[in-house]
């Protein structure tokens, strides 16, 4: 502890280093997945005022972001002057469910592709729109929209042979230490979940609640945005949003949550 | 453009205390911040909020740098009569925004 005294002056985040790897030195060899019943959702991490905030949707900021959502999702675009609804109909119908098994094997890319991804490759194919950048408003806004569809369904397990691989790549990067703190995913967030990092509590990593309004962020931000803000700060250089290792990592999480409901649009401090 | 999402209850008895809630979407810059380059961001926020109830002002409220975006307001209000609560918001750079809940009070 002579270290962490000595170091006072050098600031928040060398003491959140040392401590975190005391805590990983305290755990050493566990690195075993989350037992199915003890799996919890961020939610239940959270506070009474925010988790106040999640359940009212006239509390909630991200539904703010599902009202531009549907409004996009009846407009027309590109060049076909297509809207969503002109091949899809209501959402409330036709999108129900398809959060809950998202990132999904595509046979045209052969690999998975995410939602927003998704979304893309429809606006291009069929509304012969450009694609909308990740993280911009708008491909959030429809991502949370048809997000919200499947609020309260369960993540569905992926059964597709296809996309086996693309999982054990994301189990394989979840687990693999990396960065100058030389962490990976799983000494946090299946070792020490239980526990705090800087006052915050260390959760258990689950996806279900994306596209979320992070409080942090105030603002509404995809899972990826989630995922790299973790890689920067285990020190390690982050991937480019939709970067097959991104996806693979996203298919990863949500096969590690399956079963668990989806809650977008979450809130999170 | 702005979003807001209101909560007013539609129906209510006269006496009761109501709740009403009101969430707008603005991205609330302080004026504190600087860009990369080190150019100052230039304030944006909303600095006034007004309730009515049929005409008259039951709630207000002034907004400051600190507020963070996407301003939530709860309040409660004394349900007297059926009509019309409104909402306004004002601010920096000529934002203005208006919405309206119907209420009938039995």
């Amino acid at each position: 502890m002579s270290a962490l005294a000595d170091n006072r002056a050098g600031g928040a985040l060398r003491s959140l280093c040392i401590a975190m790897l005391l805590v990983v030195a305290a755990r050493a060899g566990s690195a075993a997945e989350i037992p199915l019943p003890q799996r919890r959702s961020g939610y239940e991490f959270m506070g009474r005022e925010t988790r106040a905030m999640q359940d009212d949707d006239s509390a909630n900021p991200g539904m703010l972001w599902v009202l531009d959502g549907e409004k996009l999702w009846n407009t027309k675009a590109g060049a076909a002057a297509l809207a969503c609804a002109d091949c899809h109909g209501d959402a409330r119908a036709s999108m129900r469910g398809v959060a809950a098994r998202y990132p999904a094997f595509d046979a045209a890319a052969a690999r998975p592709v995410n939602l927003q991804q998704r979304i893309n490759r429809c606006r291009g194919e069929q509304q012969k729109a450009p694609p909308l950048a990740f993280e911009s408003k708008d491909l959030l806004a429809l991502a949370v929209y048809v997000g919200l569809q499947s609020r309260g369904l369960p993540i569905v397990p992926q059964t597709d042979e296809r996309a086996k691989p693309f999982i054990e790549a994301g189990r394989e990067l979840f687990q693999r230490r990396q960065g100058q703190l030389n962490l990976s995913c799983a000494q946090c967030h299946d070792d020490n979940w239980d526990r705090r990092l800087a006052g915050n509590a260390i959760t258990q990593g689950h996806p279900g609640g994306y596209p979320l309004y992070r409080l942090e962020w105030q603002g509404l931000g995809s899972l990826q945005r989630r995922l790299r803000n973790c890689l920067v700060g285990t020190r390690a250089q982050a991937y480019d949003y939709g970067e097959a290792e991104l996806v693979n990592l996203e298919l990863f999480l949500m096969w590690r949550a399956r079963g668990m409901n989806i809650e977008t649009p979450a809130v999170r401090p | 453009m702005a979003r807001a999402l209101i909560n007013v209850p539609a129906t209510a008895r006269r006496g009761d205390i109501i709740d009403i809630k009101a969430l707008i979407s603005h991205e609330m810059e302080t004026g504190f911040r600087r860009t990369q380059l080190g150019v100052p961001i230039p304030r944006d926020i909303i600095t006034q909020f007004i309730c009515t109830y049929n005409g008259a002002e039951i709630f207000r409220a002034e907004f400051h740098p600190a507020i963070a975006a996407n301003p939530f307001i709860a309040f409660s209000t004394i349900a007297t009569e059926s009509g019309t609560i409104t909402f306004n918001w004002s601010g920096d750079n000529g934002f203005s925004a208006a919405e309206s809940a119907a209420i009938s009070v039995a």
